[in-house]
Order: structure tokens, then C-alpha cells, then sequence
């Protein structure tokens, strides 16, 4: 395993684009605007894609490079440009009626965080200088995943319902590409396919919404109970 | 090319074809009888592809096809009610007055089926994890088909519960896959064999916590409670074959996921959790199920619940384990797709002559509907777990699983719920056939192609339940014996 002799150069490198991806994520849940919502998702996906071109370059690993280039394009850029054209589309700037202040959704994902943290130092079996990477990836990988339904639970636009599954699939990709790059090559290209797929479903269905419900707030979708 | 390789190849091209051919030409009949071919065709070859998985598991394109007993008894199952609701759905689809948009309709439908046969024949664990989030996406607009307000609401909540349930299922199979690098190095092939291979070595924490996201990801899809919440929209608002396939076929896909990944951890140090576990989802799906469906108004809805109830009794099945656990499972879900197939055709059938979903407002169904309530009413009857039905034989035998195991707790819920769920179930049916006044109807055509699905699974729920092959519980005992190492 690569991690088991690394560097704290390469280590520091690591950590900083993992934590600098989390604290976007916290961009994301304090944030009301739309766009803004985007915009720190596309940053967040080129953090990846730089996260996968220093794996591949330290690890030895010549394909991350493709799925450098193909994170880059699509998620950095396609995605947020699709996102962006359903977002002009709906009309919608900003997160109107919140269940949560985003103060306190800050205070909660601080929480989920710690959380993370707890859950990360637990299934580590690395020992010394690898652990400390491997905890990190972890607690990134598991708080951005905790942090996304909780930014699917409290807000209610499906613009952001859409982001927060993103989010919940980005530190996937960007904890696995820390512990896992050795990952089948096939296996990530056709993930990273299908989620252009499941994003254009998404926008297909938010004009249905809008056409046939009349709201794309998941507050008013109340028809189906019980 | 060998025989096997030849036959899932011909199985999975006839969907295809039938996508191709009705988007293409887009002529409603054309798409109609391909789709029906594509249906025989597939079903004609799941038996075949069963007795040649007989003699052990093969695999194909480089590794990537897999075609195992478990597998190819999920395909039986899947292609069973892809059969049973095409046949429904030639029917029931011409009664919506859409003749323009139906090849768009078959096309969707076949290609739903296609992406539950690739699901049930991927040899690695990240492919099938694509391929389950395809069945979603194709399912998706099925569900919206018919346009109303309340189908895009249901499509939405699907695509998104099922959507985020997977993401946690993604993230548990690369924890499966990190587990494994400590054995087989930083590459290697995600195959379920391999994930089989490096279990004992895994750390178990780390297990554990993989084996609980696969759990719940996979438990979303396959509407267990509490993640059980896109189910009962999704199904009620879809046409009625499609909630067949999505009940009948589809939960199934996902719980052969379940159970293969419970086949991984089962000899490790967290088997005994990992069981138990399922046995509480089982369980906590069933109460919840039973509670829905004492109070449903819905017809769809009603039998929505039920779906979560038989999910729950086949993952009951699985965790209680042993011969009669896994045998009683598998042959539970052969019989929960005839059944519920029959059931969503009899919901369909009374929707579309009584104009409405609310079960108050549907009543004389006897009158209406002489001989097709009658198949409705006994199917409910064996839903509803009372012999001589088939549904009863597969419950029995995971009861007495349940009972012989260290689950003896959870055996006492199922029978208690049982109760419940019996009684409720068919009050509401005793409402619909028995109760005083009559609900005008209109008359609906096409009654041949609605009524030949509902002989079709009539027949054979009385037979296997009078009637258990030894040929099907020979290979329950084999797939128990491979897959969770139990005696044969």
C-alpha cells in the first residue's frame, strides 16, 4: 500500500485538498444562493481532480491521470454548467424557506463532523505515519458524506437536493482516491458516466416538476402520504 | 462461444432489440409484440440458464459476466414477471389512449428489464452497484408515465431516496474493496469471489461499518424500513405492469445483492452481526408494513405495503440462515413475484373500471369483475400467507427456520404480525367484494390481455403450494450450501 511509506510532504498535500474540500462543502450548507451552491461544487470537484493527478504522480499510478482530466471536465465543468441552465431555467436564487437557520446547520455539521472523526479513528488499522491520512480521508469522506443528507434533509429547493447528492458522491470519489486509487479504471469512468445520466434525469424531471406539480420545493410535493 | 455464453448473450439482446426496434420505428403495435417476444424469448431461456448453473458457477467476458445459481434463479424470477406484465401491459397501456407515445413506453420497459437480467449477471460488485442505479434511472420515467401531478411527485422522491440510499452503498463497496487491498495488493478485480476470498482477513470493524452501508444502500432500493419511504408512491402511481415489475422483479434484483454480500461476511467475525442485522431490518419492515396496510385507503398503495412486508420476510429468511432460512427465502421470492404480479393486475383492473385508487369508493367487485375478482380475492387470500397458496409452503419453512435458530424472538414478531397483517389485509378485500352496494363501473376493453396474465399466475401459486419440486429444493440447498457454506 502506497500510504504505508509516504511522505509528510506528500501527506501534507493531501490533507490540505481534502480538508479544503470539506470546508467547501460548509461553503455549501451556510450558503443560500443557488449559485453559489454550484460554483463551490465545481471548485470542489477540481480540488479532486488535483487530488487524483498527486496521487497519480506520488503512487505510481499512470491512469488516475485519465481520471484527473475526466473529473476535471466533467464534474468541474459540465456538471456545474448543466446545474447552472436548470438553475436559470427554474427561476429560483435563492433557498427561501429553510427548516434551518444556516447558522445552526453549521453547528450540526460540526457535529456530524466530530462524528466522522469518531467513527473514521474507529475502523482505521493502519499504524503510524499512514494512519494519519487514512483517518483523514476517512473523516472527509464520511462527514462530506453526512454533510450531504443533511444539506438534503434541511433544504427544500431540488437544485439542492440535486447538490447534495453530488456532494455525497464527491467524498466518495475523493476518499477512495486516497485509499483505494488502485480501484478498476472501468469502475470509476462508467460511475463518473452515470452520474452525467442521473444528472440529466434530474433536470428532465425538474421541468416535469415545474410543468406538472408546479413547485420544485420538496415542501409542497405532500400529494403522496401514508 | 459456449453454450451458456451463447444463451445470456441471445437473453440480453432481445430487450435490446426491442428498445432499438421501437424507438426507431416507432410503430405502437411493432413495439408492443417485440416486447412480448423479448419477453418469451427471455423466459424460455431462464430455464435453461438454471439447469447449466447447475453445474457450478462460469464466468465470461473477461471476468466480467458471472452467471451463478443464485443469479439465475433471480433471473427466472425477473423474466417471470417481465412475461406475466407484458402481456398485462398490452392490455392495460392501450386503455390510456396514447397510441403516439407507446413505443416510447416499450422501450423503457424493455430496457428496464434488460438493466434488472445485466444486474443479476455482473460478476463484480461495483458493476452490479451500476447497474442497480441504471434499473432506477430507466424506472424513474416509468414511473412519471402517466403524467399526473402525483406520478412526477412519486418519480422525484424515487430517483431521490433511492439516488442518495445508493451513494451509501457505493461507499460500502469501496470500503469492501479497501478491506481487501490488505490481502490481494492495491489492484485487483472487484469480483465477488474475491470479496469472498479476503473476508476472514478484513479488519472487522471495518467490515462491519462496509457491510452496514451495503446493507442499508441496498435495502433502500429493495424497500426495507425505514428506507422503505419512495416504495409505496413509486408503486401506486406507476401503470399497473410497471408496479409489477417493480415489485415482483426489481426488489428482487436488490436483494440478491443483500445476499451476496451477506454470502461474503457470513464465515467471518462479524457474520453473526451481519445476520442479525438483516433479521432487524426484516423484522422492523414487517411491523412497519403491517401497520400501513391495517389503515390503507389506497388500492396500489395496499399492495405497496404488502411488498415491503415480503421483502421483509425474505430478508428474515436470510438472516435466520440455514438450509431452510435461504431455501424458504429464494422460494419465497419466486412465489412473492406470481403473487404480487396477480395482485397489481387486479388493482389494475379495478382502477381503470371504477375510476379511482381510494378502496372506499371501489366495492362490488365480484359483480363487476366475476371471474378475474374471484382470482383477485383468492390471490389476497394467498398474500396473505393461508394454504393452499404458495405464499404459506415459503413462509412456513422460514418460520421454522426462525424458530430452529437463535432468532426465536424474531420468529414470535412474524407470527404475530402475521396475524395482523392477515386480518387487516383482507378486511379491506372483504370490503371490495362483500360489502352491500355496488360502485357503478365502465366497461373496459381488452379484457383477454388482462385476464390471461392473471390464469397465467393463478395456476402455478396453487400448484406450488400443493407442490414443492424437489428439483427447486435441491437447488435451494445448493445455493445455501455455496454461497453460505450450510450442510446440503
Amino acid at each position: 500500500m502506497f500510504l504505508s511509506h509516504i511522505t509528510s510532504l506528500q501527506a501534507s498535500v493531501f490533507s490540505s485538498l481534502a480538508i479544503l474540500s470539506l470546508l467547501l462543502t460548509f461553503v455549501m450548507l451556510g450558503s443560500h444562493w443557488l449559485r453559489n451552491y454550484v460554483y463551490a461544487f465545481a471548485v470542489q470537484s477540481w480540488l479532486i481532480a488535483i487530488l487524483s493527478a498527486c496521487v497519480a504522480y506520488f503512487g505510481g499510478f499512470p491512469e488516475l491521470y485519465m481520471i484527473a482530466v475526466m473529473t476535471a471536465l466533467f464534474r468541474g465543468l459540465v456538471l456545474p454548467y448543466l446545474l447552472i441552465r436548470i438553475v436559470d431555467r427554474l427561476n429560483v436564487k435563492r433557498e427561501i424557506h429553510t427548516v434551518l437557520q444556516s447558522s445552526s446547520s453549521m453547528v450540526l455539521g460540526a457535529l456530524a463532523v466530530m462524528f466522522a472523526y469518531v467513527i473514521a479513528n474507529h475502523i482505521n488499522q493502519e499504524m503510524l505515519p499512514a494512519a494519519h491520512i487514512v483517518v483523514l480521508a476517512l473523516t472527509v469522506m464520511l462527514s462530506m458524506k453526512l454533510l450531504g443528507f443533511l444539506m438534503l434533509s434541511v433544504r427544500d429547493e431540488a437544485i439542492s437536493q440535486i447538490l447534495g447528492l453530488l456532494v455525497l458522491e464527491n467524498g466518495i470519489f475523493l476518499g477512495s482516491q486516497i485509499l483505494v486509487p488502485g480501484m478498476p479504471l472501468l469502475i470509476e469512468i462508467v460511475i463518473l458516466f452515470d452520474l452525467l445520466i442521473v444528472v440529466a434525469c434530474f433536470g428532465m424531471l425538474v421541468r416535469y416538476l415545474v410543468v406538472h406539480a408546479g413547485t420544485t420545493s420538496s415542501r409542497q410535493l405532500n400529494r403522496l402520504v401514508g | 462461444m459456449t453454450i451458456p455464453a451463447l444463451l445470456l448473450l441471445i437473453m440480453l439482446a432481445a430487450p435490446t432489440v426491442t428498445v432499438i426496434l421501437s424507438l426507431a420505428l416507432r410503430y405502437p403495435r411493432l413495439a408492443e409484440y417485440s416486447n412480448l417476444a423479448a419477453a418469451i424469448i427471455n423466459f424460455i431461456l431462464s430455464f435453461p440458464l438454471l439447469v447449466l448453473a447447475l453445474r457450478g458457477p462460469m464466468v465470461f467476458a473477461h471476468g466480467y459476466v458471472l452467471l451463478d445459481l443464485l443469479g439465475a434463479w433471480v433471473i427466472l424470477c425477473v423474466t417471470i414477471v417481465y412475461l406475466l406484465s407484458s402481456i398485462y401491459a398490452i392490455g392495460y397501456m392501450r386503455l390510456l389512449d396514447e397510441e403516439e407515445r407507446l413505443p416510447l413506453f416499450y422501450a423503457l420497459f424493455s430496457g428496464f428489464a434488460l438493466t434488472m437480467l445485466l444486474a443479476c449477471v455482473m460478476n463484480s460488485a461495483g458493476v452490479y452497484w451500476i447497474a442497480i442505479e441504471l434499473t432506477t434511472l430507466v424506472s424513474t420515467f416509468l414511473v412519471r408515465f402517466e403524467r399526473a401531478a402525483e406520478g412526477t411527485e412519486a418519480a422525484w422522491k424515487y430517483i431521490m431516496v433511492v439516488s442518495a440510499g445508493l451513494a451509501l452503498a457505493l461507499l460500502g463497496t469501496s470500503f469492501f474493496y479497501w478491506g481487501g487491498s490488505s490481502v490481494l495488493g492495491q489492484t485487483y478485480a472487484m469480483t465477488w469471489a474475491n470479496l469472498l476470498h479476503c473476508a476472514p482477513s478484513v479488519y472487522p470493524p471495518l467490515e462491519l461499518v462496509a457491510f452496514l452501508l451495503v446493507l442499508v444502500g441496498y435495502g433502500t432500493k429493495a424497500g426495507l424500513a425505514p428506507m422503505h419511504t419512495w416504495l409505496p408512491d413509486a408503486h401506486s402511481e406507476s401503470p399497473a405492469p410497471v408496479s409489477a415489475m417493480l415489485s415482483g422483479a426489481l426488489l428482487n434484483t436488490a436483494i440478491l445483492g443483500i445476499a451476496r454480500y451477506l454470502g461474503v461476511v457470513n464465515k467471518t467475525a462479524i457474520g453473526y452481526m451481519a445476520h442479525l442485522a438483516v433479521v432487524c431490518f426484516g423484522i422492523f419492515s414487517f411491523v412497519i408494513a403491517a401497520l400501513f396496510i391495517v389503515r390503507q385507503r389506497g388500492v396500489k398503495r395496499l399492495m405497496a405495503y404488502s411488498s415491503v412486508e415480503h421483502i421483509g420476510v425474505q430478508a428474515l429468511g436470510l438472516g435466520f440462515g440455514g438450509v431452510y432460512g435461504v431455501a424458504g427465502a429464494l422460494y419465497h421470492m419466486l412465489n412473492h413475484s406470481l403473487n404480487k404480479s396477480l395482485m397489481f393486475f387486479g388493482a389494475g383492473n379495478a382502477m381503470r373500471a371504477y375510476g379511482t385508487k381510494e378502496i372506499p369508493e371501489i366495492r362490488g367487485v365480484l359483480k363487476t369483475f366475476p371471474v378475474t375478482g374471484t382470482l383477485w380475492l383468492l390471490g389476497a387470500v394467498g398474500i396473505a400467507g393461508a394454504p393452499p397458496f404458495a405464499l404459506f409452503l415459503s413462509e412456513f419453512t422460514i418460520l421454522r427456520a426462525g424458530i430452529a435458530g437463535p432468532y426465536r424472538w424474531a420468529a414470535l414478531l412474524f407470527i404475530i404480525f402475521l396475524i395482523v397483517i392477515f386480518i387487516g389485509f383482507l378486511s379491506h378485500f372483504r370490503d371490495m367484494c362483500f360489502a352491500g352496494d355496488v360502485t357503478p363501473a365502465v366497461h373496459i376493453s381488452g379484457m383477454f390481455w388482462r385476464s390471461l396474465p392473471m390464469w397465467l399466475t393463478f395456476a402455478p401459486l396453487l400448484i406450488l403450494g400443493l407442490w414443492w419440486p424437489h428439483e427447486l429444493w435441491s437447488i435451494f440447498t445448493e445455493i445455501s450450501a455455496t454461497m453460505f457454506g450450510g450442510s446440503r
